[in-house]
């Protein structure tokens, strides 16, 4: 066979080394705050025989979803900052829709990877179009559920002011049980969030064979060189801001 | 508080005389309900000093749609002075269950009371205001409640809702609601209304939010959620003393096992301690004797908002109202997660079939690259 079948590939730089560190910090955290939650929601069946006074269970397990859940909260505020600071691949208008072309891609990549239509395969280097709309959901989600896990801790915390800040939101909930439902709910999107979102990052690396998944590890992407010069020349990327 | 027309009622300390009470019963009192609304030591003399000059404060004390057990609650707190003599003292002109006189009398006594002490006299709420059918479901001397409360609240210095019932509709407003039972702050717009939830409230609390009105001219401090911040902004769970079967991990799984005979903690079995406010483990019931969580009960949120229509009594995961029946959040997942698993296999196969020739092609020009390098 001929070698012309093979393309060049470019390497890029798509995720700096603090996107990359937020990423798996990220995941840790929320592994742990599902887990310690999970626990919380519904503490196993302990046996034994020692005295209550010599036993902490419950109260590391809160403990450590609170220490998350702090970790959890400037993590995001920090890739918040990061959307304004950080490479276009990183930048907020990847998340939300700021021009035609963006629904356009959307619309391709619903297209391809969904209704799995044959058609010219979407160009993005960073997030696709399609995933980067459902980060931003990814993210309402994380606000609501600092919200309402701040909004729970606010009357068991020690009272420094932090917490503090979010003592009025029992009250637009009408109360800390149907707060708790909210929080508990909110969870399962983050377990179906992640199903999904390992399960993409599988099939792109499958079916783009550019590195999808080793570039949260080393930040690159390979990408084709055709595409990369049609890349040059489309309006589609957000400028560096 | 310094009203002319009220310069000839006798003061608190008066009546507690004429009804034969000490000053030093009359001190007692004066500090156990500082203690009670948690103002420092400093302040009793406040208290006293309120209760011995300022004159009986007129009150009007409605009933709605209630099962009197708030007026019970009152009337049985622990102190003999808060049951004998601050009820009375507190001049109770108009009170379906307490006072003696009855029809027009009675409405004689309570518009005497309106007109007289414009702007002067606490207005008593118990019961939640049916609105559904134009307040048919509960009218009294031929007015509907809504009537009678709005012309009640009209020239009132302080309304208190008592009770789960007026903060919150309680048992009759929960779903479906057929009368439209509301709580008396969604009818009363623009007034303040301090909120005594709880099915019924403690009756020191009771007494404890009267005396902070007397003696200080003014509301006390209230929650987000409208209730005084002196009883309200405590979690059962925060002052129950099983708390430490709680933080051990040690719980009791059903009623009548041997953990329930250890008295380890009653989250599993539905205890709502953790998301309830209210001051039963320090003030505890009937004269201080117990509340239902010593008694091996869990709290079921009596004095939290709709707590009829919050889940299930004795199950932690709370029933998630909205989903199909009833659902708990962890039934929603599970079905959503099931669905997720169904959909991305189905896309992991269609990927393969679909996109047969890209992968093929990616597969053949890794291996061509594999080839070449042998060579
Ligand atoms: C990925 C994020 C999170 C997940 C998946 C999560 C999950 C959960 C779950 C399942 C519960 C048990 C709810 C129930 O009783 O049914 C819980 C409780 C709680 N969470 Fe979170 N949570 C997260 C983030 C947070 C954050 C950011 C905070 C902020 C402080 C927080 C604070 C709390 C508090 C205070 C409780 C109640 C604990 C108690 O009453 O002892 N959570 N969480
Ligand atoms: S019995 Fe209820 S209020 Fe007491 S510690 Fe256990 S969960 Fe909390
Ligand atoms: S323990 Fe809970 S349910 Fe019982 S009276 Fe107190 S607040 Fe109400």
């Amino acid at each position: 066979m001929a070698n012309v079948n093979s393309p060049k590939l470019r390497r890029v730089y798509v995720w700096e080394q603090p996107v990359r560190i937020y990423h798996w910090l990220n995941a840790l955290v929320i592994l742990v705050l599902i887990a310690t939650g999970f626990f919380i929601a519904d503490p196993l069946t302990i046996q034994s025989s020692r005295e209550a006074a010599d036993q902490f269970t419950m109260g590391w397990i809160r403990t450590i979803h609170f220490v998350a859940s702090y970790i959890f909260f400037f993590n995001f505020l920090f890739r918040i900052y990061w959307g304004f600071v950080g490479n276009k691949y990183a930048n907020w208008k990847q998340f939300i829709p700021t021009s035609r072309h963006f629904f356009r891609e959307i619309w391709s990549v619903f297209k391809i990877d969904i209704l799995m239509l044959r058609g010219k395969e979407h160009l993005s280097v960073g997030h696709n179009a399609l995933a980067g709309f459902i980060y931003f959901f990814m993210f309402l989600a994380f606000l609501v559920q600092s919200i309402t896990g701040f909004g729970l801790y606010a009357s068991m915390s020690s009272g420094w002011w932090f917490p503090q800040l979010f003592s009025w939101v029992p009250a637009m909930f009408g109360g800390d049980i149907f707060l708790r439902q909210v929080h508990h709910l909110t969870m399962w999107f983050f377990i179906l969030f992640t199903l999904f979102h390992v399960y993409l990052v599988f099939y792109h690396d499958y079916v783009e064979g550019r590195g999808e998944i080793s570039s949260m590890g080393g930040g690159w992407k390979f990408i084709e060189d055709d595409v990369f010069e049609k890349h040059m020349e489309l309006p589609n990327e957000p400028p560096k801001s | 508080m310094d009203n002319p027309t009220a310069q000839k009622s006798p003061t608190y300390l008066e009546e507690f005389k004429r009804k034969g009470y000490s000053r030093k019963d009359f001190l007692k009192f004066c500090t156990l309900m500082a203690a009670y609304l948690g103002l420092e030591n400093s302040s009793v003399g406040q208290v006293v000093q309120a209760l011995t000059n300022k004159p009986r404060l007129p009150v009007i004390w409605l009933h709605f749609q209630e099962c009197t057990c708030c007026s019970e609650s009152f009337i049985r707190s622990s102190h003999p002075i808060v049951a004998d003599v601050l009820l009375d003292q507190i001049s109770l002109d108009y009170s379906e269950t307490l006072m003696a006189a009855s029809g027009h009398q009675a409405e004689e006594a309570m518009k005497n009371t309106m007109t007289k002490y414009k702007g002067e006299y606490i207005l008593c709420v118990e019961g939640s205001v049916p609105t559904a059918a134009d307040g048919v479901y509960c009218m009294i001397g031929g007015k509907t409640s809504l009537q009678i409360l709005e012309e009640a609240a009209e020239g009132a210095k302080a309304i208190i809702a008592w009770g789960s019932c007026a903060s919150n509709g309680c048992v009759q407003a929960a779903k479906p609601n057929p009368t439209s039972a509301t709580p008396i702050h969604k009818l009363l717009k623009g007034k303040p209304v301090i909120k005594v939830p709880g099915c019924p409230p403690i009756g020191e609390v009771m007494a404890g939010v009267i005396v902070h009105v007397v003696t200080f001219g003014r509301l006390p401090e209230l929650d987000g959620l409208g209730r005084p911040k002196a009883f309200y902004s405590k979690r059962v769970h925060d002052t129950c003393y099983r708390r430490p079967y709680y933080d051990a991990g040690l719980y009791v799984e059903s009623f009548d096992d041997e953990n329930a005979r250890k008295g380890y903690c009653l989250y599993k079995v539905g205890c709502k301690g953790p998301s309830t406010y209210n001051a039963c483990g320090v003030t505890k019931w009937n004269n201080g004797v117990s509340f239902p969580i010593q008694s091996g009960h869990g709290c079921f949120g009596c004095s939290e908002e709709n707590y009829w229509d919050n889940g299930r009594i004795y199950e932690r995961a709370s029933a998630f109202p909205g989903f199909g029946i009833e659902a708990t959040a962890d039934k929603v997942g599970k079905v959503a997660l099931a669905a997720t698993g169904v959909a991305l296999a189905a896309h992991a196969v269609m990927t393969n079939v679909r996109k047969k020739k890209l992968i093929k092609n990616l597969e053949k020009e890794g291996k061509q690259s594999e080839q070449e390098l042998k060579k």
